[in-house]
């Protein structure tokens, strides 16, 4: 990993601004200088398949725009206004303060502040997220687990059985977070588990929220992002969880993984083997529908394979490439910084599925690096596709390799309910790798491009 | 006291210029109160997130040709990389150019860094960027958190230049330090100025300076009708183009509020006189653009020769599109002095501009002799009743959009159309600056305006479905009223 | 008796070249079988579907520059017309050409029409086509319904030239009339030789006619190393290409099937020579291929030359290659000629072709003297021992790849590639009949086969979910038993 960044794939803590926009109803107030929000609404939302300002987001979003006066004087009483504003005018359900790398430094205490309103009743709770405390993804964590800890709080939970919280994708830096979360919660509830989703429009909001420490067990599908959440919901409310550490992709990962979670849950079996044969059943018959192209265009398909996301997408979405539609992977570049700890969960969970996979692992978050690397690798370019972002579209194109989108930045795509996630998300893929032959070139069966 | 001033910074535009961020009145009061330097600026206890310095700088720089830039940032402060990479792409294939590709690299500044120091990691990033770019200069943009910590970006930059043997110019672009965004622009001027530019060589008498952005190739053609040939800066400018702009015949730009400080420096500095009438937006503004363009390169006869011939020319599209346009309301959210732009072109095709919001106000630029477009828009259109400086802030303007549902809103920054399109409102983003200048920029401004206005039902659909994070207190009565109201009390 | 007769139509593959659809046994037997013209041919009580002539007509003429094409039959006989655009778009610029662009109008034939005649509408499209696109020739493609209805193509052929003052030329590939779809490329040759060759102006020592499909550019730079240059036939030529084609020194095709008609007629009306010997697919053919062109353009010595030159260039890839893929079994499913290039090529690889099916088997061909591509594959890769003739039929090939198993299947026609895929066998698609010609395409064909044995999980994986339509009864029993020459087996089948 490098310590500079060139292409970066992610934002840094204060997008977390993000997270709380993905909760219904659930506003951000930040408190950090007047571009912070913005520019990570740009990358995050906009330049995640332009997927707009939503309720309130874009150029909604409550900002103390924090200026010299704050950096000399202190910016809490600005950052008090601004929630007394926000309560005034804003039509939120809860309202998360975020503090950038201004008022951090400066030492602005943003939570006491958030606390102060919580102490009188108001739905506020604050989160130190300057940008130089971590990535968006460590963001995402102290959102989630400040929510847990100062708005859910220490309530005695009244456990309901086959009721499950999910953990997974980092919505907005995962920018199929919508598509996916609705998918898993299809799956879940096809098993009869009832899903406290958190995010998207599936999610009922801050009811949901409430209802998390009376989850039978939490689900946590990363093995990266939202361990900590886990630990923290096992910690305050007793709740077991499940970590699946790799995102299940097409048929067979989907299946294993309702049947560890049917297992997890104590569901009994025959129901589900029930629900997963039907999946199945029409997940193949697209799957076997699609074998006439592969014969008859197998000339100009893609047989090397690279892949450029974050540790909960790529090494899933690699995996099914690898095992069911048999790519040949070159590399698989994980660009989120994880731990130590869970680096060894993302290496031996791919390793498991296929050892080339893990033999092609890289941890790297400067996207400089990867594109050298691939560069360097990638000597049978036509034969190749290259899965990620904007940045590797255009080495794709340079390199004369086919391309698809799979991470952050994605600057040239309109992103609604996409998703790679579970069955639905497997034949997605399916659709983007094969079309991917005719974005550049004129393919067909006849000729070899 | 001279404009430029050999400090590594600019002063920023709130003292420099006194500019504003709220007024809420009339054009003609907003003028004379400029004038005064007395305009009435209601503070607010609200606000909605707003753009910084960073993001103005960055925009500029990070076109330059052979340029790289060092973001000595956390990594969320350069996140547009990929967007400006496809704007430089894309433009540069409009212009003619070779590909573009910006070259930036974050110094990714970590919680240790701010305790420690992070000049370590500004060199690792320097010396990378060299590596992998091979470039001439190297641009450090500094941050709120550079800032704050105290980074001595000028010994860094010397000590990096005398390794590199070409220029590493910072530019002091910190967030915090200015709430006028624009600002940025004077910051990277300023370096450049600094450290880039030199004295002319020789004098390139039909040579034209265009401060423009990263826009189309619309003043090549233009100003080749006075047989001109431009000189387009600073996005996709070459060194050399930097360095020589000391050499051209005068200096003009899209708009006030982006270079009348590089503008008025170099007729300071280097005796480039700056042409001081509006940009070239709107009829009446194109002519006497051309004219005054054409006084500082002799050619007053083919000014005017070419005048007759253009208004010519566009006539007969012209009076169709004033037919079919006539007395649709429109109201205009942009950049200071850029508003006055668009509404300016608004007039000639009989739209009946009904509002205006600028993003920040200048109550003066560099010199009194540089031009006050408000004044001249006023001058064009007559009073305009709905005025107000605003930097963004849709808590605000939703509530004046939905009190004088214009017909049409026209923006161009970020962010800012959907508050027109979640009304209802036919909405039209100007996002190349470029695009709208001259005589033909009139017409394919109409010609714009009727195709949005065919998408009607789409509006309506948005509208229909969209909602707003408002709540009933801020609807039903008037902001101010409930944002000034002390307590929270039992009213929540 | 002549090749070519100034007919308006050819005489189908079946009574020309005895053309069959069915053989099962080894490959000595049916060559000598079919010398003998004596070849034991099963019918059957069922069949799946097949392929018509008209499409084999079609892919001669929509790619024909400057040509405009109608077809003079209801809808659905032309519907391939947007594949066939984008393919020639892509050969266009593969063979560095200028776009090239389908240009078809279907007469749209309908039911009154086959009551009162479709002749009005068959002149509409042709003036429309004019209109439209200002072609110098235009081809007027028959169909089952314009022939059932007696269409006189030839008359309206004939005013419709009078007034537009350039060739208007019917091809007689009327889908029902041959089961032999082959017999397309032999009509659209016919309508070729009889309105559009002109005799040679002058003779071009250094000009070589290939025939081929809309294939890639492997034969310029093949041929420019004998310092010869190409004239490709006829996708993608110019009506002069076409018309003077016979100033070539000599004629050579990719394949017998599609162009020994054409090749024999030039050679008899026009004393253009055709090279009689396999195409060049697989070292040892390419070798003799090269010296027979050298033969006719005099310049045996340089042949020698590069024949020497490239087997020592290619060698360490290929020795390569052989390693990795020796042994492995292979069965090829391809149209009749075309089989035997591939399986040529197969066998320089060191692979092992365990089974072979052609989709038809002609006796013979126009002349004793053309090339026997059987006979040749049999001497340069011994005996096959499981030979089909078949016109597709999975419901029969499924139970023989069932049976045999071999690693890789090879297939060039549209809607095979699945019945080895849903079986688990890697299936590679030679769709481009110009890819594996000469030295490098065997090179080429063994670096694609790796491809093809990496992704195995693919396979694998869609075999596992794949379900194929047949009975119990398909699955127990041989489906040979549908053959029509054994007489008890109708009841046997009755359920």
């Amino acid at each position: 990993m490098s310590e500079i960044i060139e292409q970066p794939r992610y934002g840094c803590a204060l997008s977390a601004q993000q997270t709380v926009l993905a909760i219904p109803r659930a506003l951000p107030i930040i408190h950090a200088g007047p571009g912070c929000a913005s520019k990570a609404f740009s990358f995050a939302a906009t330049g995640a398949g332009f997927q707009g300002e939503g309720y309130g987001g874009g150029s909604h979003i409550s900002s103390t725009n924090t200026g010299e006066s704050e950096v000399i004087f202190g910016g809490e009483p600005s950052l008090e206004k601004e929630i007394k504003g926000a309560l005034k005018i804003l039509d939120g359900d809860l309202f998360v303060v975020l503090s950038g790398c201004t008022s951090d430094i400066v030492g602005d205490d943003s939570i006491s502040v958030a606390e102060r309103f919580a102490a009188q009743g108001y739905p506020v709770v604050g989160t130190e997220t300057a940008g130089f405390k971590g990535s968006s993804y460590y963001g995402h964590e102290i959102v989630v687990k400040s929510i847990i800890e100062q708005f859910i709080g220490d309530v005695k939970p009244q456990v309901r059985h086959g009721l499950v919280n999910v953990f997974a994708v980092v919505p907005f830096q995962d920018p199929f977070w919508r598509g996916d979360l609705e998918e898993i919660k299809r799956i879940l509830t096809n098993i009869g588990l009832e899903v406290n989703i958190l995010f998207g429009n599936g999610s009922a909001g801050i009811s949901e929220w409430r209802d998390i420490p009376n989850a039978q067990f939490n689900l946590l599908i990363s093995p990266s992002t939202g361990t900590e959440i886990a630990e923290l919901l096992e910690a305050k409310y007793q709740t077991p969880y499940l970590q699946y550490p790799i995102l299940p992709v097409g048929g067979v990962e989907t299946s294993r993984f309702l049947r560890e979670v049917a297992a997890f849950a104590g569901l009994s079996s025959l129901p589900v083997e029930k629900a997963i044969e039907k999946e199945e059943r029409r997940f193949y018959d697209y799957f076997v529908a699609v074998s006439d192209f592969i014969g008859e265009y197998w000339n100009n398909l893609p047989v090397d394979l690279y892949a450029v996301g974050d540790s909960i997408y790529a090494p899933g979405v690699s995996s099914f490439l690898v095992n069911e539609l048999g790519l040949v992977p070159r590399g698989v570049y994980v660009t989120d910084e994880p731990q130590p700890a869970w680096q060894s969960v993302i290496t031996e969970t791919l390793a498991a599925r296929d050892s080339r996979l893990a033999a092609v692992l890289k941890f790297e978050n400067d996207g400089g690096a990867i594109e050298m690397d691939i560069r360097e690798k990638d000597k049978n370019a036509g034969k190749s596709i290259i899965l990620g972002s904007s940045w590797e579209k255009f080495l794709a194109v340079d390199v004369d390799s086919l391309y698809a989108y799979l991470s952050l930045p994605l600057d040239e795509i309109v992103i609604l309910n996409h998703s790679y996630m579970g069955y639905s998300g497997g034949l997605r893929l399916i659709e983007e790798v094969y079309s991917a032959v005719f974005k550049r070139k004129t393919a067909t069966s006849r000729s070899i491009v | 006291m001279s404009v430029y001033k050999d400090t590594a910074e600019v002063e920023v535009r709130e003292r420099r210029l006194d500019a504003i961020l709220s007024y809420k009145g009339d054009a003609k009061t907003l003028n004379v109160q400029s004038k005064k330097r007395k305009v009435n600026c209601p503070e607010s206890s609200y606000s909605q997130c707003s753009q910084c310095s960073e993001g103005c700088a960055e925009g500029l720089i990070c076109h330059i040709i052979d340029a790289a830039v060092i973001s000595h940032a956390p990594i969320g402060c350069s996140l547009g990389a990929s967007s400006r990479h496809i704007v430089g792409r894309a433009v540069s294939k409009s212009r003619g150019l070779p590909e573009h590709k910006v070259q930036m690299i974050c110094s990714n500044i970590n919680e240790e860094d701010t305790v420690y120091g992070a000049s370590k990691k500004l060199f690792t990033a320097i010396y990378e960027a060299d590596r992998r770019f091979k470039p001439r200069v190297i641009f450090l943009q500094s941050s709120c958190a550079s800032g704050i910590i105290g980074e001595d970006m000028e010994s860094i930059a010397r000590q990096a230049e005398e390794k590199l043997h070409y220029p590493v110019v910072p530019v002091y672009c910190e967030g915090f330090k200015s709430t006028i965004w624009s600002t940025g622009f004077d910051a990277a001027f300023h370096a450049v100025l600094r450290r880039l530019v030199k004295p002319a060589q020789k004098k390139q008498n039909d040579m034209v300076n265009i401060f423009n952005f990263t826009g189309s190739n619309t003043f090549i053609p233009l100003l080749h009708k006075l047989g001109l040939r431009v000189n387009y800066l600073l996005p996709m400018a070459t060194l050399e183009q930097i360095a020589s702009v000391t050499e051209a015949a005068c200096t003009a730009h899209i708009c006030e509020t982006l270079a009348t400080y590089v503008a008025a420096a170099l007729e300071e500095q280097y005796s480039v006189p700056e042409v001081k009438v509006q940009p070239p937006f709107g009829i009446d503004w194109t002519d006497e653009w051309v004219r005054e363009i054409a006084r500082y390169t002799d050619r007053a006869k083919l000014a005017e020769q070419l005048i007759v011939q253009e208004h010519k020319r566009i006539q007969p599209e012209l009076e169709k599109l004033r037919e079919l346009l006539k007395g649709k309301t429109v109201y205009v959210m942009s950049g200071d002095a850029f508003a006055h732009n668009l509404a300016n072109i608004a007039k000639d095709l009989d739209l009946n501009v009904i509002g205006l919001s600028t993003l920040h106000h200048d109550l003066h630029f560099e010199t009194k002799e540089q031009i006050n477009s408000l004044e001249a828009l006023i001058e064009s259109v007559g009073n305009i009743k709905d005025v107000r400086v605003c930097n963004k802030q849709p808590y605000r303007i939703i509530k004046v959009l939905q009190r004088i549902s214009p017909d049409v809103l026209i923006v161009r920054h970020p962010n800012l159309a959907p508050m027109g399109m979640k009304l209802g409102i036919p909405t039209l983003s100007e996002g190349d600056a470029n695009f709208s200048i001259g005589y033909d920029g009139v017409l394919k401004f109409g010609r714009r305006l009727l195709d949005l206005i065919t998408a009607e039902k789409l509006f309506g659909n948005i509208a229909k479905h969209a909602r707003l994070p408002y709540n009933s207190r801020w609807r039903e009565n008037d902001v101010d009223d409930v944002l000034n109201n002390r307590m929270l009390g039992g009213e929540l | 008796m002549s090749i070519y007769k100034d007919t308006a139509e050819v005489e189908i593959r079946e009574r020309r070249l005895d053309a069959i659809l069915s053989y099962r046994g080894d490959a000595k037997t049916l060559n000598i079988q079919s010398k003998e013209r004596k070849v034991s041919c099963p019918g059957s009580f069922y069949s799946q579907c097949s392929q018509c002539a008209e499409g084999c007509a079609e892919t001669i003429t929509y790619h024909v520059i400057d040509a405009a094409v109608i077809s003079h039959a209801p809808i659905g006989c032309s519907v391939g017309v947007s594949p066939r655009h984008i393919l020639g778009r892509a050969v266009s610029k593969n063979r560095g050409l200028p776009e090239h662009k389908v240009q078809m109008i279907s007469s749209n034939i309908n039911e009154e029409d086959t009551v009162y005649g479709a002749s009005k509408k068959l002149l509409a499209a042709i003036y429309e086509a004019d209109k439209r696109f200002k072609p110098r020739t235009i081809f007027l493609q028959a169909s089952c319904a314009s022939g059932i209805i007696g269409e006189d193509m030839e008359s309206i052929a004939k005013q419709a030239e009078e007034k537009l003052h350039y060739p208007v030329v019917p091809v007689y590939c009327e889908g029902f009339k041959s089961n032999i779809w082959s017999t397309g490329f032999d009509a659209a040759f016919h309508a070729v030789l009889r309105k559009l060759v002109r005799p040679a102006q002058k003779k071009q020592r250094d000009l070589v006619n290939i025939f081929n499909f809309a294939g890639s550019d492997t034969f310029i730079p093949f041929l420019h190393k004998l310092g010869l240059q190409v004239n490709y036939l006829i996708p993608m030529a110019t009506l002069e290409q076409i018309a003077s084609l016979t100033e070539a020194a000599c004629t050579a095709h990719i394949c017998e099937t599609l162009a020994t008609y054409v090749a024999a007629a030039l050679e008899e009306q026009y004393g253009v020579p055709e090279v009689k010997v396999p195409p060049p697919f697989g070292i040892d053919w390419t070798d003799e291929w090269i010296r027979e062109i050298a033969r006719y353009t005099d310049r045996a010595e340089l042949a020698e030359q590069v024949i020497i030159q490239e087997h020592e260039r290619i060698q360490p890839e290929l020795e390569k290659l052989r390693e990795q893929l020796k042994g492995k079994t292979v069965y090829i499913m391809s149209g009749d000629a075309f089989a035997h290039n591939l399986a040529n090529i197969a066998k320089d690889l060191n692979l092992n072709v365990i089974g072979l099916s052609t989709l038809h088997h002609d006796l013979h061909f126009e002349t004793k003297e053309q090339a026997n591509s059987l006979e040749a594959l049999i001497k340069s890769a011994g005996n096959i021992e499981n030979v089909r003739v078949c016109n597709k039929q999975p419901y029969r090939i499924i139970k023989v790849l069932q049976d045999i198993k071999p690693d890789v299947l090879l297939v060039r026609h549209p809607n095979l590639a699945p019945i080895g895929m849903k079986l688990g066998i890697p299936t590679l698609s030679e769709g481009d009949g110009n890819y594996s010609i000469g030295y490098d395409g065997v090179l080429k064909f063994g670096r694609r086969l790796l491809e093809l044995l990496t992704a195995k999980k693919l396979f694998v994986n869609i075999a596992a979910h794949a379900r194929l339509p047949y009975s119990s009864w398909w699955k127990e029993n041989s489906v040979d038993a549908f053959d029509d020459n054994t007489q008890d087996n109708e009841q046997s089948i009755v359920i």
